[in-house]
Order: structure tokens, then C-alpha cells, then sequence
């Protein structure tokens, strides 16, 4: 009998208590950086598209939402020629920023997606690349892959020694 | 009382009004107040102090579709949700508000209550039984056990006060509190009525028969739209009517010092255990089923004997 009248007394004090909501339209709330919100495509230091359409985010999709066809332009750059991601599936579960070779994929701490119309929620790659290098500042994949891509040979990459011809006789 | 006879259709009137009204604002008084116990703010976006909520679920639950399942018992689903509304109404009509505003101010007037409130049981099993759904069943069998054990000391602890008073008219019995309220020579009487009351109208933490953890919805599973409504109004006014009873019985009815009306003081004093209802349902856990009907049986029914019996003693004394 005391104690529930000694809890009554306690949560009545809790009248005198600050709240804690969040009123929030008008006060926003605060995310941590590696809050897993809306996914966005990025961009590598020199404007170009970071996503070399190796369909491993799609592969890694549990819920299938992520949807891309790979093409190549004329010097050899791999390049998505769609990119969707069905938002009204994705479940944010951040395991297509985890798979992703080349930090391309990347989920940014913004929730406000709310929309009326469910097909407003399929993004295309238009909706999806964003002007930014995201988290990871100054990263360009073509820059470090061994790979022939215009204008740079094989073996001229960062950190990379020219390639042992292994043909040749000679020392 | 020839006098106020061409008044009693504004009493009515007025009743009707201000309970149905006090029954739809505690909708929003018990999210504030809920609220404010928790650290939250509660509804506070539509209208001022988000009073319009009232308005946007009555117009929710009018225009809801009120579906009934085809398996059910049409005549009884559509019967169990008035019974609670209009039993409790009924209720209402033997408490004095204040000096000529009654309904009808009857000698038995605590015995129509009771009699009234325990009409109220018909509305759960038949709520729960014309649904015919597992659940329902459950919960209403549980509603019903509940309610009518809790009856039982209901009762009998409201017959102290009426030694006291030495009537049933509960006009009679705030007349006989001018000296002293009850609730301090009765003051075990008064604890076990609170207890019961809320047990009778089915309210947290005794809200056995609903258990939404256990049993979905309880006996208002398979219920829609104003059919819903009726019962959760019922609740509402059923929370009301023991506050009322309460007051009446227990802390003076309309009495108090002079400076306020009756009228208002009756409201206060209402208001007052409104508050400690929702208090209530803000801080206690729920007790498990064999708890709830054990406490009701092995400890409060020998309590109510006890204090009736001690009461009718003391009583007896006094007169000698």
C-alpha cells in the first residue's frame, strides 16, 4: 500500500518535470553523422560520378530496392546508365553504403522524405546524385584502380609501380 | 419541490450535456494530464492547447465505418455498447449536483446507483459474447467475473455511510456531512468504494478485461466506429459517475465554505478525482488476473465486513 502510493506521489512529481519532446516541425532534431537516412549518390573529387555500376549495393540489398545497368562510355569508365532506388522498400539498413567498392553509395542523415504519392518515393539517378563527395572528401576510385581508363595508363594510378612486363628476357 | 417541477427537463437537459460533453474533453484532459506525467507534452498542435482533438475524433469515430463482422450476433452487437451508455446515464439521474439541481431525488437513490452500475456488466458479456470471437469472450468472461466480485464489497461499503447517515437519499447523506465528511470516519469505507469503482468501470490498472498485451482489444475487439465510441464514451462517463459518487459520499458533495457556489465546489471536487484517476493510470502496473480477483475476495471483502461491522458498533454506541 505505501509503495504504490509513494510511486502515485513520484509520478505526480513528474508533473513538475522538463519535457522531453521534441516539438518538431519547428525545432529540428539532432542526427549523428552516420545517422542512416536518405541514400544519395556521390561524387569523386573531379565532378565525375563515383559509381562504377558493379551492382554489389543491389547484391546486398535485403529488400531488392536498389535497380542499375551498367554501360561504359568511350574511354572505358564504367557508369550507371539508370540507378533506382525504390525508397517505399528500402529499410535503411546501410548494407549498400557497406558494400559499395568505391564510396559511392552513401546514407545521409536526412528522414524528411515524406511524400503523397507512393511513386513519388522511386528516386532516379537524376534524384540520387548529389553534387558532393559525401564522407569521404577527396577519394577518387579511378585515381587508385589499376585499370586502363582515358588518359591514364596501366600502372600510372596512386601508389601504383608500372607494370613488369613479363614477356621480356631483359633484367 | 412543486416549485422546480417545470425545471426538470432543463435539469435533464443540462445533465445529459455536460456529462456527454465531460466525457468527450476527458479524452483530451486524460492526453495532457498523461502527458504531463510522462515528460511529453501530449496533443498540443490542433487548436489552442490541441483542445480541437476532441472534435477531430468525435468526427473520426462518426465517420468510421461501422462494420459488423458477419459472424456475430447482430441484435445483441449492436444492443451491448447502448446498455453501458445508457446505465450509466441512468446513474446520474440520483446524484445531487448541488441544493435543487437532481434529476429525481429518490430515498433509494444509492441503491438505484447500484443497481444501475451493476447493469453495467450486461454491456461487457454481451459486447464480448455477440462478437464471437475468442478474444471478446475472453475478455468479457474476465469483465464480467471481475465486475460482479467487485460489486459485491461495492456495495457493502457504501453501508457504512448509510448507518451513518441513516439514508439512502444521497441528497440526505451530503445533508449529514455538514459537520463532518464521511471520508474520515469511513475512511477504510472510502478506500475499498475507490478501489471498486475503479475495478467497476473497468479503468487501468484494473483494466483486466481489455489487457491490450493479452487479449487485443478484450470484449471491444470486433467493435468500429460509434459502436467503439459508445464505449469508450461509457468509460469516460463511467469514471465521471464514480468521481461523482465519491464526492457525494465521501468529501461533502456540494458543501464548502461559502465563497464558491455549490455547483462549483461539486465540479471541484470532481475534477479533483478525474485527475487522480488518470494519476492512477499514469504510475500503477497491472495485476495479473489471479491477483486481481484474490485482492478483491481474500482481502478486500473481509476488510468491508470488518468496517461495516465495526461501523454498526460504534453506531450503536453513539446511540445508547
Amino acid at each position: 500500500m505505501f509503495s504504490l502510493l509513494r510511486s502515485m506521489w513520484l509520478t505526480f512529481l513528474h508533473a513538475f518535470h522538463k519535457r522531453e519532446t521534441i516539438q518538431y516541425p519547428e525545432e529540428k532534431v539532432k542526427l549523428a553523422a552516420r545517422w542512416r537516412g536518405r541514400i544519395v549518390l556521390t561524387r569523386d573529387p573531379d565532378g565525375g560520378e563515383r559509381c562504377v555500376a558493379c551492382n554489389l549495393c543491389a547484391a546486398a540489398c535485403p529488400v531488392d530496392c536498389i535497380s542499375l545497368q551498367a554501360t561504359e562510355d568511350e574511354t572505358g569508365r564504367r557508369y550507371p546508365d539508370f540507378f533506382r532506388i525504390n525508397f517505399s522498400r528500402c529499410i535503411f539498413c546501410g548494407y549498400c553504403e557497406e558494400a559499395c567498392p568505391t564510396y559511392a553509395i552513401q546514407l545521409i542523415p536526412d528522414f524528411e522524405m515524406g511524400e503523397y504519392n507512393r511513386q513519388n518515393l522511386v528516386y532516379e539517378k537524376k534524384d540520387l546524385l548529389i553534387n558532393s563527395e559525401g564522407k569521404y572528401p577527396g577519394y577518387n576510385y579511378y585515381k587508385v584502380a589499376g585499370m586502363a581508363i582515358g588518359g591514364k595508363g596501366k600502372g600510372e594510378a596512386e601508389n601504383e609501380a608500372p607494370p613488369v612486363d613479363i614477356k621480356s628476357l631483359m633484367p | 419541490m412543486e416549485a422546480a417541477a417545470p425545471n426538470y427537463f432543463l435539469i435533464i437537459g443540462g445533465v445529459l450535456l455536460v456529462m456527454l460533453n465531460v466525457a468527450a474533453l476527458l479524452i483530451w484532459v486524460e492526453r495532457r494530464l498523461l502527458a504531463l506525467f510522462q515528460d511529453r507534452y501530449g496533443p498540443n498542435r490542433a487548436g489552442p492547447f490541441g483542445l480541437l482533438i476532441v472534435a477531430a475524433d468525435s468526427i473520426k469515430l462518426f465517420f468510421k465505418q461501422d462494420w459488423i463482422p458477419p459472424f456475430a450476433d447482430k441484435p445483441v452487437f449492436v444492443l451491448a455498447p447502448a446498455i453501458v451508455v445508457v446505465t450509466v446515464l441512468m446513474s446520474f439521474v440520483v446524484i445531487p449536483f448541488a441544493p435543487g439541481i437532481i434529476v429525481a431525488d429518490l430515498n433509494i437513490g444509492l441503491l438505484f446507483f447500484l443497481a444501475m452500475s451493476s447493469m453495467g456488466a450486461y454491456s461487457v458479456i454481451l459486447g464480448g459474447w455477440a462478437s464471437n470471437n475468442k478474444y471478446s469472450l475472453l475478455g468479457a468472461m474476465r469483465g464480467a467475473a471481475q465486475m460482479i466480485s467487485y460489486e459485491v464489497f461495492m456495495g457493502l461499503s457504501l453501508m457504512g455511510v448509510v448507518l451513518l447517515s441513516g439514508s439512502f437519499s444521497l441528497r440526505e447523506i451530503v445533508e449529514a456531512q455538514r459537520g463532518l465528511w464521511f471520508f474520515i470516519p469511513q475512511f477504510l469505507g472510502f478506500i475499498i468504494f475507490f478501489i471498486a469503482g475503479i475495478a467497476e468501470t473497468h479503468r487501468l490498472p484494473f483494466d483486466v478485461p481489455e489487457a491490450e498485451s493479452e487479449l487485443v482489444a478484450g470484449f471491444h475487439s470486433e467493435y468500429s466506429g460509434m459502436k467503439f465510441g459508445m464505449f469508450f464514451i461509457g468509460e469516460y462517463m463511467g469514471i465521471t459517475l464514480i468521481s461523482c459518487m465519491l464526492v457525494t459520499l465521501y468529501f461533502g458533495g456540494w458543501l464548502g465554505p461559502d465563497f464558491l457556489p455549490p455547483i462549483l465546489w461539486f465540479i471541484l471536487k470532481t475534477l479533483f478525482f478525474l485527475c487522480v484517476f488518470i494519476l492512477l493510470r499514469a504510475s500503477m502496473p497491472r495485476p495479473r488476473y489471479d491477483q486481481l480477483m484474490e485482492y478483491g475476495w481474500k482481502v478486500l471483502l473481509p476488510l468491508t465486513l470488518l468496517n461495516l461491522m465495526v461501523t454498526a458498533a460504534v453506531v450503536l454506541w453513539l446511540n445508547e
